[in-house]
């Protein structure tokens, strides 16, 4: 191993580590906002991603009708709410406003030549696309559960899973897809070339970490859901809807999990459920935070990139081994600095 | 015996032994195979239903566990090219089950002891992590087949007899499901299988009872791991080949999903659902082709909708609902039922003499950051007397309560429980030293019956084991334990109630339960935190009645609460605090005309 290589993995190991780091933010966001482990984080990533590479290749993007049929799911709770007294008797505005968005989007998708249309459009109508399925998600299957224990919630993130993996089979097929780079050149300082998809990766990464703390620290809407993630009652007695707070964190998910998926599209063949693996080793790096440290989780989110870039070079099939069996030492770290037993809502 | 005077487990025992033993002469092959399948599924889905039904744990490594087994007894029986160190297992049905056994408890007692001191959420994380490992594992290594996996498996053979026909091994298969169900029965019923019964909801509670939690939790997902471990088994020899494909985290999800559907809170719940779950995958991989037009593993997306309106709207699953709608929902076990002979007693601890000081109070001061809740307190309690403690809110009384009771730790200051040290201490070990609580808000089992919470009280007064547990040698033992908890009940009025479940009672009455559960363990020091708090007068009154009998005894007790009338009138001493310090301290009298003590209560008088 010489220098030059050392060099290339650690690269591979930073474009990586930095989506990890991304997902693990994301799934810490979830989690201390509506104690929801959000299992399906990966598959915004790969339903980015594909629908991305659908639109470059110019076959139909069906992902439009999973928003149509899950917009049509919420305008349906809405109504049985309403026949059961729990609302007023007919659909809110909000659902039926995202079922003609639904509608409008899926059209769109249909109607215009996407594969002309250039990748800085593709991956704007792929974001419009992704997005929206964070707070139908948390709308449909969540929201009618939001009070129960933990251990439903973890089942309903499973099961929610294992649908949209179904869902995506149905709606990408079998078969893998990589989509075009964003652009050909690359940086070159010294003896090392920078990969320009590895510049992308950590630019938007940069950016989208920095949006995130102003959004929390700036705007009254990231300290609402501040709020609701240190005291949930508390937060809704002075009037922070955790509906309202749900569905943003799903929202901030489904973004974060979205622009994943388009920036890594170019470098890796993801197929229908490529997203589980992918968000697990985000799923790492929230273990290692604690499942409540932003910076540490980040931290330990680049180190598994690193990590698995490097048994890559050493022991190539046995990536995953070394990378899932390295949450042992951190359980056991986590384990001895704990006492006490607890009881769970 | 007559069939009604029968429990419901026995009673569908009853059908179920002659309909399972008659299945395999009217089935054709094919359908006896599938349910084969459906038996060794049921296996793996009792140990979810155990771990995550009743000890309220998540696992999704299940599968996991069957595929160590199950790849253990291929390589053992195939045995062509074992190293020398495991020659002599080569080939034994045995051999292989007793390395599946112990690789599967190995690993399953590593994970535990990461995992199960952590918060509920590791134990999930870890197992799908481990899971996924394990499957690449299998799939990479080398004497294991890598993907192709291990064929070429002899038939089992036990004792001389070859099962190599699906008719045979189904004997075997079902037998070992029935009597996994009776030893989970069994272990259930007893006093280690009220510990795992806690878990869900009671952890702290049962802490103070002197539980070891932790090792309930040990327990419990080793019993699921190794019903695994014996399901892995016969899967290898049903298929007489192994491969990495069946091991995957998505069968470790279908076994949760069995257990769901089947109903996760009961026992019976894991053969319901491994049975609805393979006939309803057969019947949706024939059908979802046709209307979908094409193939796939399309039947997901209807089992994952499933388990979402199921946790939505019948999180107790089928067997839940049965049990609702048949009218006999969780009806206990027989032992639970009056006790048939008298027993002999358990044993008392031996009570310290009237007038020795039992609790001794020493500048116990409590920070927490800049506040002080409790500066330099110090009183002495002692054996034959009531202390009450009382205070306007925020005195700090619960605060104190805490560190007596050795669920939080003073900053500096020292506590000593008859002569020793115990600040710093767990509130399990002081259960076993004679210190017993009852708790502010009520901390019961409420699907539990009114006897069986109080016999979790005695928990450290009995000593037998799981294995006991689960081959009924601990019958005479246990008969004690609800023959105490029966007594104690009786004593303090709720020996109407003994098989009503906990959460049916009135508050007043589940404060009473409270209080006979902490007399269970036999306490000297008896901590009660506002034990008339929604108690009606007479009840009141009886209470009081009570605890001035303990008090002959010579049992010391401390109470903290707010209800005057009570207090004055029973306790020996008051112990007065606001704003974390002491303000008075005396016989009931005094402290009525106390001034500091009346302008802490009333407000100053200009």
């Amino acid at each position: 191993m010489n220098l030059q290589i050392v060099m290339l993995l650690g690269q591979d190991g930073v474009t990586n580590g930095a989506i990890y780091a991304l997902l693990a933010l994301s799934i810490l966001l979830v989690f201390t906002v509506t104690r929801i482990l959000l299992i399906p984080q990966g598959e915004f990533v790969s339903f980015a991603a594909l629908t991305m590479a659908a639109m470059q290749s110019g076959t139909p993007v069906r992902m439009g009708w999973l928003l149509v049929a899950l917009a049509l799911a919420a305008v349906a709770l809405d109504l049985y709410d309403a026949a059961r007294g729990k609302g007023r008797w007919r659909p809110r505005g909000a659902a039926l406003a995202m079922l003609a968005y639904a509608a409008a989007v899926t059209a769109l998708t249909g109607l215009v030549p996407l594969d002309k249309a250039g990748v800085a459009v593709q991956a704007l109508l792929t974001v419009a696309l992704v997005v929206p399925l964070g707070p139908l998600l948390y709308r449909v299957f969540y929201q009618p559960i939001a009070a129960a224990h933990s251990l439903v919630l973890l089942i309903v993130s499973i099961a929610v899973h294992v649908v949209l993996v179904g869902a995506g089979l149905l709606m990408f097929g079998p078969e893998g897809a990589r989509t075009e780079p964003f652009s050909e050149e690359g940086l070159s300082i010294g003896m090392v070339t920078l990969n320009s998809q590895t510049l992308w990766v950590v630019a938007v990464s940069l950016l989208l970490i920095v949006l995130l703390y102003a959004f929390f620290e700036r705007t009254l809407y990231g300290k609402a859901l501040r709020a609701a993630a240190v005291n949930r009652l508390g937060a809704e007695l002075v009037g922070i809807s955790p509906e309202i707070a749900g569905k943003a964190s799903f929202g901030l998910a489904a973004l974060i999990g979205g622009l994943s998926g388009i920036l890594i599209a170019p470098i890796t063949t993801i197929y229908f459920d490529s997203g589980f693996i992918i968000s697990l080793k985000g799923f790492v790096g929230a273990i290692i935070g604690g499942m409540a440290s932003y910076p540490v989780a980040a931290l330990g989110a680049l180190f598994i990139g690193q990590a698995e870039s490097f048994s890559t070079f050493w022991a190539s099939s046995y990536k995953e081994v070394i990378v899932f069996t390295l949450i042992l030492p951190v359980l056991l770290w986590r384990s001895l600095s704990h006492k006490g037993a607890e009881d769970e809502e | 015996m007559r069939i009604a005077s029968l429990s419901p487990h026995a009673r569908i025992f009853l059908v179920l032994v002659p309909l399972l033993a008659l299945l395999p002469l009217v089935l054709p092959t094919y359908q006896v195979t599938l349910a084969n399948n459906i038996g060794i599924f049921a296996l793996a889905t009792l140990g979810i239903v155990l771990l995550t039904g009743i000890g309220g744990m998540t696992s999704f490594g299940q599968a996991a566990f069957v595929g160590i087994s199950a790849y253990s007894t291929a390589y053992l029986a195939i045995g062509t090219d074992l190293p020398a160190q495991l020659g002599w297992l080569g080939g034994s049905p045995w051999g292989g089950l007793l390395l599946g056994m112990v690789l599967t408890l190995a690993v399953a007692a590593l994970l535990g002891a990461l995992t199960l001191r952590l918060s509920g959420h590791y134990l999930p994380l870890g197992t799908i992590a481990w899971g996924l490992s394990l499957f690449y594992l299998f799939g990479n290594l080398e004497f294991l087949g890598g993907h192709t996996g291990l064929s070429g498996m002899p038939a089992l053979r036990l004792f001389g007899i070859s099962l190599d026909r699906a008719e045979s091994l189904y004997y075997l298969i079902w037998a070992l499901v029935l009597l996994a169900v009776v030893v989970t029965l069994n272990l259930l019923d007893s006093r280690e299988g009220r510990a795992i019964r806690a878990l869900r909801g009671g952890q702290r509670m049962s802490e103070s009872m002197g539980v070891n939690t932790f090792r309930a939790k040990m327990v419990a997902f080793l019993v699921s791991a190794g019903f695994a471990a014996l399901a892995g088994w016969l899967y290898a020899y049903t298929q007489r080949f192994v491969s990495p494909a069946p091991f995957s985290l998505q069968a470790g999800i279908d076994f949760m999903f069995m257990a769901l559907i089947g109903g996760v809170g009961q026992v019976w719940g894991a053969l319901i659902g491994a049975t609805a779950v393979t006939f309803l995958k057969q019947w949706l991989q024939d059908w979802l082709p046709h209307i979908l037009g094409r193939t796939g593993n399309f039947e997901s997306i209807v089992f994952g909708l499933l388990i979402v309106v199921l946790m939505q709207r019948m999180p107790g699953g089928i067997a839940g609902w049965l049990a609702r709608h048949l009218g006999h929902a969780r009806k206990l076990a027989p032992s639970a039922q009056p006790a048939p002979t008298p027993v002999e007693p358990l044993p008392r601890r031996a009570l310290p003499a009237k007038g020795e000081a039992i609790l001794e109070v020493r500048g116990v001061t409590k920070r927490f950051g800049g506040l002080v809740a409790n500066n330099d307190i110090s009183f002495d309690v002692h054996a034959g007397e009531i202390l009450a403690v009382i205070g306007p809110n925020g005195a700090g009384k619960s605060t104190l309560f805490n560190q007596l009771s050795c669920v939080d730790r003073p900053t500096s200051g020292e506590i000593r429980f008859r002569g020793r040290r115990i600040d710093g201490r767990t509130a399990r070990e002081m259960a076993g030293a004679g210190l017993s609580r009852t708790f502010q808000h009520v901390k019961l089992l409420p699907t539990m019956s009114v006897l069986e919470n109080a016999a979790i009280g005695a928990h450290l007064r009995g000593g037998k084991g799981v294995a006991a547990a689960a081959l009924r040698l601990d019958r005479r033992e246990e008969a004690r334990l609800l023959d105490e908890a029966r007594r104690q009940l009786g004593r303090v009025g709720l020996g109407q109630h003994l098989h009503a479940e906990a959460g049916s009672l009135a508050l007043g009455q589940q404060r009473i339960l409270e209080i006979a559960r902490a007399l269970c363990a036999d306490p000297c020091l008896l901590l009660l935190d506002e034990p008339a708090a929604g108690l009606r007068h007479l009840e009141k009154q009886a209470l009081a009645e009570l605890l001035k009998r303990l008090r002959a005894e010579g049992m010391a007790i401390v109470l903290v609460e707010h209800d005057m009338d009570f207090v004055m009138g029973l306790v020996d001493r008051v112990f007065v605090m606001e704003f974390g310090e002491q303000i008075a301290e005396g016989v009931p009298e005094t402290i009525q005309t106390n001034p500091a003590v009346l302008e802490a209560y009333l407000g100053g008088v200009e």
